[in-house]
């Protein structure tokens, strides 16, 4: 029995945990009993588990985005919970500190970049005039590496416990003498895994956009969003093998007993805060500039003007993505670099706000003088941008490396990341969502409850976090999982709670609205509901599987505006038969013995390493062996289609 | 000045080829960045991570890493004499070039294993030090490397010998020939900035 030993969660008397394995494993045991009963095992296999196909890739890739986006919401309001009232007892340290740990990791890596690829994966292509990505197959592979990177970390909390040295995971706490059990192990395999998914995904989207592109569309007609997709997977390309590498010392550090991280024989603790900030600021703008670009979109739709100011917009994001590696060090400020080296990461941080206030002033200026439309999408995109100021505001404020001294590690900073995360990230992702909606499902979000959940969204992030500006300045530190009544943090740390509700009940809202619309909406939509400006609505809806029966030719950054308004020819020429990739089991199954690799080697289980390695190189073989040239879809058939859809797109 | 289709070598005839040996060529920016981030650890730990074990001057020995330089410098060459031949459509030529490469890399290996060997007699493992742990990981992550290209390099003779030498062939032969090049250049850097440096 002492094989099984490892497994076990370490001891907890929290019912609540018990709670969650027995809601897991029933929900797993409805799942697969609902896909059983209406025989669905077959139509899942053949037509989503196996595609290659970048929309279908994107739809998973955002559905997980949103599972994770429930179970991080679940952490957060468990962390308000117990904090919302002096001396609480709801949560107890090792807990507090696993839900914090799992809520940062689960939210950046599994919500936030899961969420940016999957609508890169959706629209992108289409943007471009492109019939799928790159490399489909390794598309595929990215999104079930990802997957396996996820489960792997979601099942932590019941299979040998979660990891509990913060999202940041520093050293030495996150070695094994302040670290004994796996969680930190479990940390270093999923990221490790999901790392390499992301990496392939910022070779494929590059190559895509570099090659791919509809003739007549150069570099700088292309539409904003792919603009931001370009530069943030060259930074994506450029910035995870740090993270790899980082994390790979990390595994030889605490399974095989190095010293990179430790504070002896010649480790250095403080490395693993450099790498892990070199990858990880640069991540801040992998997530952040495709959420400009969404917006971007968005705002000159329902401006219905031109997106003002697209070549600075363009310089900008060139600026940023340069200066975002070189500004590391101001995420620890007060962790013993001189006042040259603090200096000198001060004035390169404070350097970003200057193009990122640029791209704040072409959003003001393409809405200037427009006919704006205030849909869901638009308001989501209009309480951006003061919201993001303010973020932007006090995030240049934590610049100031002597004040940070005051600021660091308080719910000061919690209070500036999320005030630029939500607004930034998460307010761009719903309102692209909704936005691009009937393109996937060919139906809209009802309006009035998108409203409703809108409002409350926005309420309920300003009640959240703008009382953590106050209490952190009051010197409130972060990661504490409770505070005495004398520090007078109480009163504002319940407005936070109530912030935190009102945020769940605009995503549940948001829930409701799906179901909702899926019952009730129209579904004579059309196949440009919002009347656009950019290629992707240029096709059917849904989009069927070759996306462009003629390849469009494009003239300006607003080809299917020009093609609507100004008379352009976007089809040319006539059908012709279509070269598409094949659906294949191999990325699914592969990344399937990745996670059983990476299990057993969180447990040290080296049989099964050694056997799941085996299974990684057959797979390769095969691969290598494979032949595999896709298949043709005939111009008779795409006839049909586009018949039945009224007229050739 | 435009590309015409007929004219391009045949790894880069088809759209599909084209497209791999540009994916290939991303890669190895993120290959350049995965082996500057080892550098870059190393160049920290070189001094400052010695703690009580032994420094770079203590352990290095020049033998067995000008033969290995010989080596993979030799296999560099012998691969691009690989593609040289494959260009020409000399089959045979070309196969044998690349078992030139993988005996070659072969024997680079083996001399590596025998100085981990002795890096591990005289004390100085994966766990001795922080040092120890970069300079072992770096050449580790090299000699990794080496170890995969030899195997991928084994299956693609073994693909030319079954289908000759065709498009999918022929992208593959080159794009292995990009990657064994790319080995290559990380060595030089390994033998001047840890190895050089290190005994000066």
């Amino acid at each position: 029995m002492d094989f099984f030993d490892r497994f076990t969660i370490p001891p907890h008397d929290d019912p609540m945990l018990y709670a969650s394995i027995v809601a897991i494993g029933l929900v797993s045991i409805a799942i697969v009993l609902g896909v059983t009963y209406f025989k669905k095992w077959g139509y899942l296999w053949s037509e989503w588990l196996t595609t290659v196909d970048h929309k279908r890739i994107g739809i998973m890739y955002i559905i997980s985005a949103l599972l994770m986006l429930f179970r991080g919401g679940a952490d957060a309001v468990m962390m308000r919970l117990q904090t919302a009232v002096p001396d609480n007892s709801f949560l107890d340290a090792q807990h507090y500190n696993e839900v914090f740990t799992t809520h940062g990791v689960v939210m950046i890596f599994f919500m936030a970049m899961a969420f940016i690829i999957g609508m890169m994966n959706f629209v992108v292509p289409l943007q471009i005039g492109a019939r799928d990505v790159a490399f489909p197959r390794l598309n595929a592979l990215s999104f079930w590496l990802y997957f396996a990177g996820a489960m792997l970390f979601n099942i932590s909390f019941v299979v040998g416990g979660s990891p509990d040295a913060g999202w940041t995971n520093y050293y030495p706490l996150a070695g094994t003498e302040f670290s004994e059990h796996v969680g930190v192990n479990y940390y270093n395999w999923a990221l490790q895994i999901s790392g390499i998914g992301t990496l392939m995904t910022g070779i494929n989207f590059i190559a895509t956009i570099m090659k791919m592109r509809a003739p007549g569309m150069t570099l700088m007609k292309m539409p904003m969003f792919t603009w931001s997709a370009l530069i943030t997977n060259l930074i994506i390309v450029f910035a995870f093998p740090v993270l790899t590498i980082a994390l790979l010392m990390g595994t030889l550090d605490r399974q095989f007993f190095t010293n990179f991280f430790t504070t002896g024989d010649g480790g250095m603790d403080m490395m693993w805060a450099n790498l892990f900030w070199i990858w990880g600021h640069p991540e801040v703008y992998i997530l952040i500039l495709p959420a400009f670009g969404i917006y971007s979109q968005i705002i000159a739709t329902f401006s219905q003007r031109n997106l003002y100011g697209y070549k600075s917009m363009v310089a900008s994001m060139v600026i940023i993505s340069l200066l975002s590696f070189m500004v590391w060090v101001h995420h620890f400020f007060t962790m013993g670099q001189g006042a040259v080296a603090n200096s000198i990461f001060s004035i390169t941080t404070m350097a970003i706000a200057v193009p990122t206030g640029i791209k704040i002033f072409n959003w003001l200026l393409t809405m200037w003088k427009g006919k704006i439309r205030f849909t869901t999408p638009m308001m989501y995109s209009v309480a951006f941008i003061p919201l993001f100021t303010i973020g932007g505001v006090t995030g240049v404020m934590l610049a100031i490396a002597s004040a940070d001294y005051q600021y660091h590690n308080t719910m000061f900073l919690v209070a500036h990341f999320h005030n630029v995360i939500i607004p930034g990230v998460v307010f761009a992702m719903i309102a692209g969502l909704i936005y691009y909606w009937p393109k996937m499902f060919g139906f809209l979000l009802n309006e009035r409850i998108g409203k409703w959940a809108f409002w409350n969204i926005v309420i309920g992030f300003c009640l959240s976090f703008f009382p953590m500006y106050i209490t952190g300045l009051n010197g409130q530190a972060r990661r504490m999982y409770t505070y005495s009544e004398a520090s007078g943090f109480g009163p504002l740390s319940m407005v936070s709670f109530f912030g935190a509700l009102l945020l769940a009940i605009g995503f549940v809202l948001i829930v409701y609205n799906v179901y909702y619309s899926f019952r009730y909406a129209p579904r004579n939509v059309g196949d440009d509901p919002w009347n656009a400006r950019s290629l992707e609505w240029a096709t059917h809806n849904p989009v069927p599987e070759y996306n462009f029966a003629i390849t469009p030719n494009v003239n300006s950054s607003e080809a299917f505006w020009d093609y609507k308004k100004n008379g352009h020819d976007l089809f040319k020429g006539e059908i012709k038969d279509i070269h598409m990739p094949n659906n294949s089991g191999w990325s699914i199954i592969f990344a399937g013995i990745f996670f059983v690799f990476a299990f057993c080697f969180v447990f040290h289980v080296w049989v099964g390493v050694i056997i799941a390695f085996a299974g990684i190189i057959g797979c390769l073989l095969y691969r290598s062996f494979e032949k595999d040239d896709g298949h043709h879809i005939h111009k008779e058939e795409i006839e049909e289609t586009e018949k039945k859809f009224g007229g050739a797109k | 000045m435009k590309l015409d289709s007929k004219n391009l070598p045949l790894e880069y005839s088809t759209e599909t080829n084209r497209m791999n040996i540009l994916g290939f060529w991303i890669f190895l920016s993120a290959e350049i960045m995965l082996f500057a981030t080892l550098f870059t650890s190393y160049f920290v730990y070189v001094d400052r991570g010695v703690g009580s074990g032994p420094a770079g001057a203590e352990i290095f020995e020049l033998p067995p890493v000008l033969i290995e330089t010989f080596l993979l410098l030799t296999s560099s060459f012998t691969i691009g004499l690989a593609v040289h031949a494959m260009r020409i459509n000399r089959v045979k030529a070309m196969i044998g070039f690349m078992v030139v490469t993988l005996l070659l890399g072969a024997g680079f290996l083996s001399v590596e294993v025998y100085e981990f060997i002795h890096y591990y007699h005289i004390g100085a493992t994966l766990q001795t030090s922080g040092f120890t742990a970069t300079l072992l990981t770096t050449l580790g992550t090299h000699g990794a490397h080496v170890t995969l290209g030899l195997f991928w390099g084994i299956m693609i003779i073994i693909q030319i010998l079954r289908n000759g030498l065709n498009a999918r062939t022929a992208n593959k032969s080159f794009i292995f020939s990009l990657y064994w090049h790319f080995l290559d250049v990380m060595w030089i850097f390994i033998f001047s900035f840890i190895y050089l440096k290190g005994m000066m």
